[in-house]
């Protein structure tokens, strides 16, 4: 076929595009993803029976802040990676920088105890389970955001999927809070964490072979 | 001219077919400049990558962002195009090239058509009928959609989402013969 008749086909093809596809795609796909995180939480781990306690409480939220701002920054750069030619400024450090909030709380919670309580806030009481849960849970959400990607057109597959892998972990660590009874800031910075990056680096992986178009 | 090439492709995604076509007429000039310049190894595969990015430019046009420049956009999928070719070819160090900014593909057009390799013909005889004949009907035959629904006894909208299925049917089937 030569171009000319190619580019003759694409024209019957015109139609009305519509508008605002992207956004309409990621919306979907993230509140088909939360929604199912949600439903798995509640189903296989329960929610936390203090929760309406809790959730009133200053350290409540500095566990739910910290990845609630990396998945709000980690969509719009993943939203700018999904549409050609468009630049992820600093997006996609936000998806990182909040993390210091973590660590610096760790720090300073970890710095004048004892060796027995260290102990205590590092490993906390669920440690074994916590970053495979937090992973589990990001798995229906980065499952959408591929959906949403194979729909939109990443010209930098491998580093979409991370971003989309990390976006779904965060996400994925807001919706396992609800469950999980760790309070301390050392325990969160080091397995929530490990949780998240984990989840980005499978949704790298994942993005260089499923992402390509 | 990019204003022109700007305005027709707007038109394009609002359903004009003849500034759309326009439109890819411009952008397949420039393409094929683009290529020839970046693919001098690789002489064979410019207008099979034309014929690609034409086809992936086409299928994408719901991520461009109106009001957004479209020279980006379309720099970006050329871009995208041309590194899975060389990426195909297991050419990585190919991709040196300093002063490739956005403009680039905009840079010179060519109007000499080289030989594709890859026989899109063929490849439409692998498609279901109603996809096949929605395409053979307005291609081979410039029959606009309306006739060819008359002729093949299916709707209009039948034809329009037959010809739409069938591109993207094509493009897959496209890429995973190279």
């Amino acid at each position: 076929m030569k171009t000319e008749e190619l580019i003759g086909l694409l024209a019957t093809d015109a139609g009305p595009v519509p508008r605002r596809a992207g956004e309409w795609r990621f919306a979907v796909a993230m509140a088909l993803g939360v929604a199912v995180a949600l439903a798995w939480v509640a189903a296989e781990y329960g929610l936390r029976r203090d929760l309406a306690q809790v959730a009133a409480t200053p350290a409540f939220w500095v566990k739910v802040a910290v990845p609630l701002a990396m998945a709000a920054c980690g969509l719009a750069a993943l939203f700018r990676l999904a549409h050609p030619g468009t630049r992820t400024g600093y997006w996609a450090l936000g998806l990182v920088l909040p993390l210091l909030v973590w660590w610096g709380l760790a720090a300073q919670a970890l710095g004048p105890a004892d060796a027995a309580t260290r102990a205590t806030l590092v490993w906390g009481s669920t440690w074994r389970v916590c970053t495979l849960n937090v992973v589990a849970t990001a798995l229906p959400v980065g499952i959408a955001l591929f959906w949403a990607l194979k729909g939109l057109a990443p010209t930098r597959p491998a580093w979409t999927g991370t971003v989309a892998g990390g976006l779904a972990g965060a996400v994925g660590a807001v919706v396992y809070a609800l469950h999980c009874p760790e309070m301390a800031a050392p325990f969160l910075a080091i397995w929530y964490v490990l949780g998240m990056a984990l989840a980005a680096g499978i949704g790298g992986v994942a993005g260089a072979r499923v992402l390509r178009w | 001219m990019e204003q022109d090439l700007s305005a027709w492709f707007a038109a394009g995604l609002d359903g004009d077919a003849t500034a759309y076509r326009r439109s890819l007429q411009r952008l397949g000039l420039l393409l094929r400049g683009y290529f020839r310049r970046r693919l001098q190894q690789l002489p064979d595969d410019v207008e099979d990558l034309v014929q690609e990015t034409l086809m992936a430019i086409h299928l994408q046009r719901h991520t461009y962002r109106r009001g957004e420049p479209l020279t980006a956009w379309v720099h970006a999928i050329a871009r995208y195009k041309l590194v899975d070719l060389w990426r195909r070819r297991e050419r990585h160090d190919a991709l040196n090239d300093p002063l490739d900014d956005d403009l680039a593909v905009f840079a010179e057009a060519d109007a000499e058509a080289g030989h594709t390799r890859r026989d899109l013909s063929r490849l439409l005889e692998e498609l279901p009928a109603t996809q096949r004949l929605a395409i053979q009907h307005t291609k081979l035959e410039g029959l606009s959609v309306r006739e060819t629904a008359l002729r093949t006894g299916l709707s209009e909208s039948a034809i329009k989402v037959g010809v739409h299925r069938g591109l993207k049917a094509l493009a897959r089937q496209w890429k995973g013969q190279s």
